[in-house]
């Protein structure tokens, strides 16, 4: 018999869907539709496909920190707002910096911010919801799940509005932010898939091998949830970066002198009339790593598991 | 949902009311007078204790007094108004819109599963996922409003202009809003009605004779639309905190532009206020969907009533 997951009438089935929990009347049948084959072969070239894109901006972040084509601390007035062409590969902008270079610099904020944001849910959201799955039915199952719920209420942007509001804007309290707002994110994800694990006989046999929880917990279940953490670590990545976006396009993110992909897009709101140049490059390096992200989540979720059919998320 | 409102509405309270700055000093300047920010303080009730401040705030809400601008001095209640005739119709419409695109989208991404159609809105889909939709707003500027001069750069002209002005300057924000909730929305069509086609009473139905046609819609659509519902519901939070980027884009003067107002302002009791409105909406969307699971799948009332 299924558990009653966080609240469902016994024999009601629990199906976490875009993390959320919903249950479910006995009969209805939550997954019925497997696709056939997925072929490893598709998943790999995903993964690959995917990771090169993502990893071309890593490559570019990280390359930025000893050389960039053009020095974008020194105001080239001279070269202000130049289309794109062999000397400026993007074009410059209205203080006649590099937009090539300033794109590889941006590129380390934004891997940086949805690194360490990913981080901070990884590390609260995991354990959070390996205790909730071994104490189930606790006060402090409930007491953690109900936090979520709480943290749920508010989107990530209004944590950043609230943060700013007291801390000033900036680009560790954009991290803060969406770190804040991974936590829930994690911790259910690890919450569902534990409690599925407990059930599980390999379990029983720990727990009759005088195991207490904390150490099946970290024993058993965590390395057998490290596929669903990876997958679901990536499509969080994918998501910081386009949070990260957002919040310094509002201003609420990397201040200046920092060059990042959303203030650069916001600063270029004004010129977009006669110089769209500075508005497209930036766009597309925030939808690319996004895009190749996605894809390498994807191809890594079809890989890992092949029965799952590919959830619209 | 009551007990959440009330901790949400502490914790707001709380995280605004550490902010260093004491917006009696911010509002009368750096030379004000000691005493004269003093009588500020008292006359905005800052002297009081945080105790019964909290309880002025959330007594004056649930009366619909959200007190007074400090900036301002006006009534926050009526700002709020203000703004959200415009929030409220974007987020809608947005919703609107996205449902339009994402049903026909996934409907035929999924009856025809594996053809050119599904590969293609499948594509799209994932660079719908992946635009930044503030991005995609400023295209769409650079698009119809600079190169084709269809619509208008920003900027909202009132509803007292009539509605279709309205609505028209209320278009491209609705659009960039839509774009990435109906690429999700589409994909979760697609895959639930591929679950729902997999059933057992979708072969009964074919068995006993209805077409294709006639199982899609009488059965299958309807049996499909609970994950897609739950979505909607997830979905109206995030047009609403989007909207917050959006109007920044088109200068509409809602919600969202009156938050980072009152942030440099220093307006505290605005911030609160907004915020605390839009967690609510929140809340209150989250519970109309369950409600809404009842209506849709009679087998969970009475899930719902022990619940």
């Amino acid at each position: 018999m299924p558990l009653p997951i966080q609240g469902c009438a016994a024999g009601y089935k629990a199906r976490e869907s875009h993390e959320r929990y919903r249950c479910f009347a006995p009969g209805y049948r939550v997954v019925v539709f497997y696709v056939p084959v997925m072929r490893t072969g598709a998943s790999k070239a995903k993964i690959i496909f995917g990771g090169s894109i993502a990893l071309l901006f890593v490559i570019a972040a990280v390359v930025s920190f000893f050389w960039t084509p053009h020095d974008v601390t020194r105001l080239d007035i001279a070269n202000k707002l130049k289309a794109p062409g062999a000397d400026f590969w993007f074009g410059t902008d209205h203080f006649g910096r590099d937009i090539f270079s300033m794109i590889m610099i941006g590129a380390r904020t934004s891997i940086a911010v949805a690194i360490v944001a990913v981080g901070i849910g990884l590390l609260v959201g995991v354990p959070l919801g390996l205790a909730a799955a071994a104490f189930r039915h606790s006060a402090m199952d409930e007491l953690i799940m109900r936090s979520n719920d709480l943290v749920f209420a508010f989107p990530a942007l209004l944590i950043a509005i609230m943060i700013t509001a007291v801390f000033g804007p900036g680009a560790i309290n954009a991290i803060i932010a969406i770190g804040i707002f991974n936590i829930p994110v994690f911790a259910r994800l690890m919450r569902g898939a534990a409690l599925s694990l407990w059930t599980r006989d390999f379990i029983m046999a720990a727990r009759v091998a005088g195991k207490r929880s904390l150490r099946i917990s970290i024993e058993h279940i965590l390395p057998n949830t490290l596929n669903l953490i990876i997958v679901q670590g990536t499509i969080q990545f994918s998501l910081g970066i386009l949070a990260e976006a957002g919040l310094s396009y509002v201003g609420l993110g990397a201040q200046p002198p920092v060059p990042s992909w959303g203030r650069m897009l916001a600063e270029s709101q004004t010129m977009i009339s006669f110089a769209p140049h500075l508005a497209l490059f930036p766009g597309f390096a925030i939808l690319l790593t996004v895009l190749g992200l996605n894809i390498f989540g994807d191809g890594l979720r079809d890989y890992f598991d092949p029965r799952l059919r590919r959830e619209g998320r | 949902m009551l007990v959440t409102l009330v901790v949400a509405s502490v914790i707001i309270f709380v995280v605004i009311e550490v902010v260093p700055g004491d917006p009696a000093s911010y509002m009368l300047g750096l030379n004000a007078a000691p005493e004269t920010v003093a009588a500020l303080r008292a006359e905005l009730g800052l002297t009081e204790s945080k105790f019964s401040r909290y309880l002025d705030w959330t007594g004056g809400m649930l009366r619909g007094d959200f007190g007074t601008s400090y900036t301002y001095r006006t009534p926050v209640s009526t700002m709020i108004a203000d703004r959200v005739l415009i929030s409220l119709p974007l987020a809608l419409y947005a919703l609107i819109l996205s449902t339009l695109i994402a049903f026909p989208a996934g409907i035929v991404a999924a009856t025809r599963r594996g053809s050119a159609a599904d590969v293609g809105i499948m594509g799209a889909t994932q660079l719908g996922v992946a635009i930044p939709n503030f991005w995609f707003a400023m295209l769409l500027v650079l698009f119809f409003a600079i190169q084709l001069r269809w619509f208008s750069a920003g900027g909202f002209p009132g509803w007292d202009q009539g509605i279709l002005p309205g609505i028209k300057s209320l278009t491209l924000p609705a659009v960039a809003l839509a774009l990435p909730q109906a690429s999700i929305l589409a994909r979760v069509m697609r895959s639930s009605l591929l679950d729902t086609l997999g059933e057992d009473f979708i072969r009964s139905a074919r068995a006993k004779g209805l077409t294709a046609r006639q199982t899609l819609w009488r059965h299958a659509l309807r049996n499909a639309l609970i994950p897609v519902l739950t979505i909607i519901g997830l979905q109206f939070s995030f047009l609403l905190a989007g909207a917050i980027i959006i109007e920044n884009v088109f200068f509409l003067p809602g919600l969202g532009r009156l938050i980072f107002q009152a942030i440099t302002q220093r307006d505290l009791i605005v911030v609160e206020s907004v915020v605390m409105l839009l967690v609510f909406a929140v809340v209150v969307v989250t519970f109309l969907v369950d409600v809404g699971y009842a209506i849709a799948d009679p087998r969970l009332r009475s899930g719902l009533q022990s619940a």
